[in-house]
């Protein structure tokens, strides 16, 4: 049976982006594992620009920003097996994959870093009410027949959901000749990014409908049309606001989940808010020596954020290799009170710190002018103004080693309005 | 001119042919749809029933029961996945404890095993039912099937002893002819000299264009959650509640791939094709369900759908012959699904034989070649599977860990998919979370390929259902 140091399942950004931190480490004998024939994953799908500012001080598209790290990828000596897919892990970090070359094979792993990015909610995960109709496509798949196949899914187009993938979509449907009548947000602030509802949107004249839903699909075997609603104060529909769009196509951008499959048989603790593992400070699992990175462990606004968490992830992965990580003893658990929707990671270990840390989250609603007040242990240990805060960009605040000791139990963030 | 001309291609048509085909007889099935089993037969619980709550002396009890014999051979034969899990009816009062006896005396003289359950036994045996259960009827002989290969397996196996299937022919008109009828569809016709009416829902409309003896069938809609396979300890066979005068109520099941179905819902519907759902609907099966099971995740949803059950005014099956040119074997509401292998064998080996003497074929096979399934195998298995077949190892839908060269498997069988859908329901490509968000591209373009044909020309399910309609410019100078 092969042996490996590190496998790493997923190649897109969060594994590519893993998988050289591991290498420049020195960590030797890495795998990485791909189920396409091709590196990058779901960037490759987004020919738009906006990707590598943090990272690379420019501006580039999503399949520039992967070659970037292919590059990177081809300078080292890690293995890459493309068309590759994991059917199971086990426990004792054994990986079972399947492939058309070598056909099925179990394979003894050190660490692993599950890196396999998330899926789209769909019609059947919020429950859209109405026909069946084909038309209803999620806001990813259509970009798939749209920019790696080159067809349009339609023509007369409503979005549901203002994510970030369906205000690109909106521009790029737009772009090939597409009419996009909508873009409706059942919550009263929009969940993409505000320059992607300026440049998508409202420099096509593209409506945002807020505190609106599709309450009903209309047609048999076609879309053809759909039923829009105002939402109340309960997210539920207000009778006698319902307008009607004569549409062929209805795209969803209602939320991204974790892919956590191979996690679930490994009974590792999942975040009901993230709807990814729970971690601690190096991206681990519960399990040790089980790693997790990118829109797996929870969904990112931005790539680059992507590729600077998987380094954690590697780091882990480095220190574990070492016999540096230390369980059980000095943890800190972090905990999401007013205001705050979840927090990664979930626990810290003090032993594990360098020296610092950084806590990810996100607002549950959009605030003005308030305090983001942090405490270990209630005992405020830091406190940063904001002029805004909204639920879809997600927050980070550094703790340095020195602002917390060995014997905290708690650090808490909070909203605190002025 | 055929000899028989069957026209429906759900359970009952596709059983109907594959009993049929035993027998030396040129014939032919028409299905209005662009797959078999695309109405009714595809949307419903995926149970067969014991038999123990149908009146006796009813058709439906007696197809019932006769089919749930079959079943076991019946789905080794076709190759179908079948469970014979068992199947609870559970009374929630102490009320109810009374209709429960009444129920065992009904499947006492339906033929029917059943075991009265008290409350510690039935928990025993299901530990997640509702603490409000005091007891339970338990059917041993109930259990759950995989209802789209049943279907298409059965006409596959049909056509492998010379049945010719004609796909997208709506029948518009039936006129008498000498020796028998001609059937028009919209662009052709077709001359039989038996015909048997298997058109399910719409049996009435076909009926009507050959006899004035008139029944209704209406359309008694269900409306269902699909919840993602979770635990597979969570639930081993189906629940009912007590049954009423609207069916056998809103259930939960286990399904034969280890989905769970919660539902159905039952509301007759003014149009046979409203397949719709409603949050206020699904909302009452959630409360519905957990009155008798506790702690369903319906954050597992998947999916929810609706399916329209034929209601006759009959309140039994439909099984006539008409006339010795026409019969109906319509209004197949529950437990339809159990009885098709028993209303099929009547049929062919019974009401069409007192019309004609056809004679057994030489050379029938009862058998459809059987496929692997590489994740159905063991390591070593799959290993040379995939050896002799890379393509076995080349994973096309990620949820369900369907590969590239199942798909392409039942693309060259003989009862192949024409659509996406098509595809799901043979190998499950899209029946998991993601609900074909990352593979259906990927199916596309195999189907695409396989046929020769530009992907805008890929249907989703019905002619005319294409799902990348327009090719864009940049895609013009593509490849």
């Amino acid at each position: 049976m092969n042996k490996y140091n590190v496998v790493i399942i997923g190649g897109g950004s969060a594994g590519l982006s893993a998988a050289v931190k591991c290498y420049d480490l020195g960590v030797k004998n890495i795998l990485v594992i791909e189920k396409e024939d091709f590196l990058g994953g779901i960037l490759n799908q987004c020919i738009h620009n906006g990707f590598g500012l943090h990272e690379f001080k420019e501006q580039l598209s999503g399949p520039e920003y992967a070659y970037r790290f292919i590059e990177m990828i081809k300078k080292t000596d890690v293995e890459v097996k493309l068309n590759t897919m994991v059917t199971n892990v086990t426990k004792d970090k054994h990986v079972f994959y399947t492939n058309e070359s070598e056909g099925f094979q179990e394979i003894e792993a050190q660490t692993i870093i599950f890196a396999m990015g998330c899926y789209e909610k769909n019609a059947g995960a919020i429950q859209l009410a109405g026909d069946r109709p084909v038309g209803i496509y999620t806001a990813g798949t259509a970009q798939k027949y749209l920019n790696a196949e080159g067809y349009l899914v339609g023509k007369k187009v409503f979005i549901l959901g203002s994510g970030d993938i369906g205000l690109i979509m909106a521009r790029r449907m737009t772009l090939e000749g597409a009419k996009v009548l909508g873009v409706a947000e059942i919550m009263p602030y929009s969940n993409g990014l505000n320059r992607n509802i300026v440049q998508c949107l409202n420099d096509f004249d593209i409506p945002l409908y807020l505190s609106h839903t599709v309450t009903n699909v209309i047609g048999k075997e076609k879309l053809e049309k759909i039923e829009l609603s105002q939402v109340d104060d309960n997210l539920l529909p207000i009778k006698g606001t319902e307008k009607y769009f004569d549409v062929d196509v209805l795209l969803l951008s209602v939320g991204l989940i974790p892919i956590t499959d191979l996690l679930k048989n490994l009974d590792i603790k999942i975040n009901a808010r993230t709807k990814g593992p729970v971690v601690n400070e190096h991206n681990e699992t519960s399990i040790p020596g089980i790693f997790v990175a990118g829109n797996g462990l929870h969904v990112h606004d931005l790539v680059d954020y992507v590729s600077n968490e998987a380094r954690l992830s590697a780091q882990g992965v480095y220190k574990f290799l070492n016999g540096n990580l230390h369980y059980n003893n000095a943890l800190i658990v972090t905990k999401n009170e007013n205001g705050i929707g979840y927090i990664v990671p979930q626990v810290v270990n003090y032993l594990n710190l360098d020296d610092k840390f950084v806590l990810k989250f996100r607002v549950t609603k959009p605030f003005k002018n308030v305090d983001i007040v942090v405490k270990a242990d209630n005992q405020i240990i830091k406190k940063i103004f904001k002029l805004n805060l909204i639920p879809s960009e997600m927050e980070n605040i550094e703790i340095t080693k020195d602002l917390i000791n060995i014997n905290t139990k708690e650090i808490s963030v909070e909203v605190k309005e002025r | 001119m055929y000899d028989i001309i069957i026209i429906g291609a759900g359970v009952i048509g596709s059983f109907i042919a594959r009993e049929l085909a035993k027998y030396e007889a040129n014939i032919l099935i028409l299905e209005k749809e662009n797959d078999v089993g695309n109405v009714t037969s595809m949307a419903n619980s995926a149970i067969v029933h014991s038999g123990y709550d149908p009146v006796p002396g009813t058709l439906k009890a007696k197809f019932n029961v006769l089919g749930n014999k079959q079943y076991k051979k019946v789905c080794e034969e076709l190759d179908v996945k079948f469970l014979q899990t068992g199947s609870l009816t559970v009374a929630i009062s102490e009320d109810q404890l009374t209709v429960l006896k009444d129920l065992e005396k009904r499947a006492h003289e339906n033929g029917v095993e059943v075991k009265l359950l008290n409350e510690k036994e039935a928990k025993q045996m299901v530990p997640n039912l509702n603490n409000a259960v005091r007891g339970a009827l338990y059917c041993p002989t109930a259990g759950v099937v995989d209802p789209f290969n049943l279907v298409v397996h059965a006409m596959e196996n049909a056509i492998d002893n010379g049945v010719n299937l004609a796909l997208n022919e709506e029948v518009i008109n039936i006129k008498q002819i000498k020796d028998g009828y001609r059937i028009f569809t919209k662009n052709h016709q077709f001359d039989g000299n038996i015909i048997i009416n298997a058109t399910g829902i719409n049996g009435e409309t076909i009926s009507d264009f050959v006899t004035a003896h008139h029944f209704d069938i209406k359309a008694r809609k269900g409306e269902y959650y699909v919840l993602d396979h979770f635990d597979n300890n969570f639930l081993s066979m189906p629940i009912f509640p007590l049954p009423s005068e609207k069916g056998k109520g809103i259930l939960m099941t286990p399904t034969s791939s280890l989905n769970y179905l919660v539902g159905p819902s039952s509301e007759f519907v003014d149009e046979k094709d409203d397949l719709s759902t409603d949050a206020l609907t699904l909302k009452q099966i959630r409360e519905q369900a957990l009155l008798i099971m506790k702690d369903i995740p319906f954050n597992m949803t998947i999916r929810t759908f609706a399916g329209n059950r034929p209601t006759p005014s009959t309140h039994d099956f439909i099984i006539e012959k008409v006339n010795n040119h026409f019969i109906n074997a319509v209004g197949i509401e529950s437990p339809g699904l159990a009885s098709a292998p028993a209303i099929g064998k009547y049929i062919a080996d019974e009401l069409v034989q007192e019309i004609i003497h056809l004679t057994i074929k030489q050379k029938y096979n009862p058998c459809v070649k059987k496929y692997p399934h590489p994740n159905m195998l063991s390591s070593q298995e799959r290993k040379e599977l995939i050896k002799t077949n890379p393509k076995y190892g080349h994973i096309i839908c990620k949820c369900e860990g369907v590969s590239e060269q199942e798909i392409l498997d039942v693309l060259e069988r003989s009862c192949p998919p024409h659509s996406i859908k098509a595809i799901k329901k043979r190998v499950r490509a899209g029946f998991g979370r993601c609900q074909g968000g990352m593979c259906q591209p990927l199916v596309a373009k195999l189907l695409a390929n396989y046929l020769k044909v530009d992907l805008s020309e890929i249907n989703y399910d019905e002619l005319g259902t294409q799902v990348a309609k327009f090719k864009t410019k940049a895609g013009d100078t593509d490849e």
